[in-house]
């Protein structure tokens, strides 16, 4: 059973019920619940495997796109259940966005990069409100300095870690409620590594924002709730400050620990 | 005595060289081994270096004289007594040596021309000597090859490098027979299209709008205002790349859409066989369907909506069949480079709510752009020097008209109508067959070209 920290109330953006994740016959996730909120960065930490990344895309329906994945069990996202029949899908993926392990921009100008969103929804009614959109979007993204004279240019040109702050960019610029992060910075050298952390800090309060890492000095540094996943299954979750400290699981504490992993 | 027996004797040397040379290795082996240190090459490199060096200047040396040798058999015929009751030029000459040649060699014993017969002996007596001189020049130089490098063999002797280099020799001379090849053929063309500009003018042909060589006209006749090519030219762009491009693009496109993002693996498995037999479909049948099914049924079609000139052959008929024959190479092209579009820019599309045919339109395609542009080149090319439907269903009147019902002819056609005819090879309307192959292949290599070089850069994009 899962170890559950004993946490503050609080009011829970995404509820997870009793989720299993099968890739055809076999169980990627076991049986998970968890509360998401708008107020803290959420971590998923585990070992390769662990079915962290597979949790993360079962919350804005991803899986929907690998042939012969199925989900059980309940997530709800402002109390609608997301698997629900006649969910769109569309719709769902407009309000959770996602931020992938390697940079994916788009092979078109960092402009149409950030307005394709908007674009594809409809969101803005003029040329100049679209100006508007990727302008605020680049500036939250903390991209806007660096890129506002060659907005024609194409995003696959920039360095990695400004491609991936584009891609965030390209994510807040439909307004989500949520952003998943899947390893953001596993691509990235030290330095980019550390401007993306900044940014998570930045957002923070403004979506909620969930982040799957390998790297435990990266959850600790950038989350406030740390769920530790293996073998499938959520083997705790609480404040990330007594998951690192005073861990209740051994496995937990031998994964902190660096014994395995 | 056939000219197979010096080949065989030589590759009898051969082989004696190779085992003496092994053996002798072997003997060196023993005796280095004694002395605690190696060969430097294994016995079989030491066997193959000997054997190459009998064999190839020994089969060169037997090639070459079977080419030159029937020549000076023939020096030797003509300067007996008896060859000077030959007539001087013509049928009967020829006639009458190659049967006492015939004769000679045995492989006939019946003559029909009495006069052969004085000419038999001389034939044998030269057939014998120079296969005679040839067989011991072969044996010869195979075996002061095989002596010398036989005499070569040494411990530290590199055999082993040097018949690695020959072998990179044959493989390169293998490379070079395509090469070798096409540039023959490119050869022949400007050269015989060089003769047809002598009796046309270069600009009369590419830009002249008259069409209508005749072979049996004087060669000089008419040639300022019948050899236009125009006419040909917009026949063969009409079928080739507009029409049938009309029907290939969409259907080519779409195809590869639905078997890359819709299909089941199931269906894809089943499908894209299905859809790679129509490129083993040998043109001819595309032919008589294009000329019997599609071009009855679109004459039909237009008489019913009013165009009264759409005749039993059209442009329309020969460009819709084509069209459905470049199908695969137009979804095959566009196939692997929408898959080549990496998983991760589809996820990122559809990860911001993107659906699946905005994410096909608005990242796959574009990405996938420059192969699917190739691939359409490719199909141009292929379409505009395809010969049998247009042949068979486009028909041979050359004329420029945008009426896709009507019939028109195209390069490819006359090339055919010019090459098959009863011309002769230094009349213009022949020789136009060669300066219009000559247009299609720098259009084509131009097209394939560009293709290849596209599909080069997109490659590099994604790497």
């Amino acid at each position: 059973m899962t170890n559950f920290h004993d946490l503050d109330p609080v009011e829970a953006r995404i509820a997870a019920r009793g989720v299993s994740v099968y890739y055809g016959d076999k169980r990627a996730i076991d049986n998970v619940s968890i509360d998401i909120s708008d107020e803290y960065v959420t971590a998923f930490i585990g070992p390769s495997g662990c079915g962290k990344s597979t949790f993360l895309r079962a919350l804005n329906r991803m899986n929907d796109t690998i042939l012969g994945a199925r989900v059980e069990g309940e997530i709800k996202l402002d109390g609608e259940d997301i698997y629900k029949s006649g969910m769109d899908v569309v719709q769902l993926r407009a309000r959770v966005g996602m931020v992938f392990q390697k940079p994916n921009p788009f092979p078109k100008s960092i402009y149409e990069n950030v307005a394709y969103g908007p674009r594809i929804h409809g969101l803005s009614t003029s040329k100049a409100e679209l100006d508007e959109i990727v302008e605020r979007s680049l500036k939250r993204a903390g991209l806007w300095e660096e890129v506002k004279d060659r907005l024609t240019e194409s995003g696959t040109a920039l360095s990695g870690g400004q491609q991936q702050r584009l891609c965030i960019a390209r994510a807040i610029a439909v307004e989500p409620e949520v952003i998943l992060m899947d390893e953001p910075c596993s691509a990235l050298d030290p330095i980019a590594t550390a401007k993306i952390e900044e940014l998570i800090a930045e957002l923070r309060g403004r979506y909620a924002i969930v982040i799957v890492t390998h790297s435990m000095q990266q959850a600790a540094r950038v989350s406030q709730r740390t769920a530790f996943f293996h073998l499938g299954k959520m083997v705790e979750y609480g404040k990330t400050s007594e998951i690192f400290t005073n861990p209740r699981e051994e496995r937990t504490k031998d994964y902190i620990t660096g014994r395995y992993g | 005595m056939s000219p197979a027996i010096p080949i065989l004797l030589a590759l009898a040397l051969g082989l004696i060289g190779w085992l003496a040379a092994r053996g002798r290795a072997w003997a060196l082996r023993k005796q280095v081994r004694a002395a605690g240190k190696d060969l430097h090459s294994l016995p079989n490199y030491h066997g193959w270096y000997v054997a190459l060096w009998i064999l190839v200047p020994a089969l060169l040396f037997a090639v070459v004289w079977a080419a030159t040798s029937p020549g000076l058999v023939l020096a030797h015929v003509l300067a007996d007594p008896a060859a000077a009751k030959l007539p001087a030029f013509g049928f009967e000459r020829d006639a009458i040596l190659s049967e006492a040649r015939a004769l000679a060699s045995g492989s006939t014993d019946a003559v029909f021309n009495q006069s052969a017969r004085a000419l038999v002996e001389p034939f044998r007596e030269g057939m014998q000597r120079y296969a005679l001189i040839g067989t011991l020049v072969t044996v010869l130089l195979g075996l002061s090859g095989g002596i010398f490098a036989f005499l070569r063999l040494r411990p530290d002797f590199t055999a082993r490098t040097r018949v690695e280099r020959a072998v990179m020799a044959g493989l390169l001379l293998a490379s070079l027979a395509a090469i070798f090849t096409t540039a023959g053929i490119v050869g022949s063309l400007v050269f015989e299209t060089f003769r047809f500009f002598q009796f046309v003018s270069p600009l009369d042909f590419l830009l002249g709008t008259h069409w209508g060589p005749d072979s049996m006209a004087a060669p000089t006749h008419g040639v300022e205002n019948s050899y236009g090519a125009l006419p040909l030219f917009w026949g063969t762009a009409f079928i080739g790349a507009i029409i049938a491009m009309l029907v290939a693009i969409p259907l080519g496109l779409m195809s590869a859409i639905f078997l890359t993002q819709y299909a089941t693996p199931t269906v894809r498995r089943w499908m894209k066989p299905l859809l790679e037999i129509l490129a083993g479909v040998p043109t001819v049948v595309y032919g008589y369907f294009a000329a019997l099914t599609v071009a009855p049924l679109i004459r039909d079609l237009g008489h019913a909506i009013g165009v009264t000139s759409a005749s039993s052959e059209s442009v329309l008929a020969a460009g819709v069949v084509m069209g459905i024959m470049i199908i695969p190479f137009v979804s095959s092209m566009a196939d692997d480079s929408i898959a080549a579009v990496p998983q991760a820019m589809r996820d990122g599309s559809l990860a911001m709510g993107a659906t699946k045919s905005e994410t096909i339109r608005r990242v796959l395609l574009p990405a996938a752009l420059p192969g699917i542009v190739a691939g359409i080149m490719l199909a141009v090319s292929r379409a505009i020097g395809e010969t049998m439907i247009v042949v068979m269903a486009a028909g041979a009147t050359a004329r420029i008209t945008a009426n896709p019902f009507e019939s028109m002819t195209t390069v490819t056609y006359q090339i055919v109508a010019m090459l098959t005819g009863e011309g002769s090879f230094d009349h213009p309307a022949t020789l136009s067959a060669f300066a219009l192959g000559m247009v299609l292949f720098l259009v084509t290599l131009t097209l394939n070209f560009i293709a290849l070089s596209v599909v080069k850069r997109f490659r590099e994009a994604y790497d």
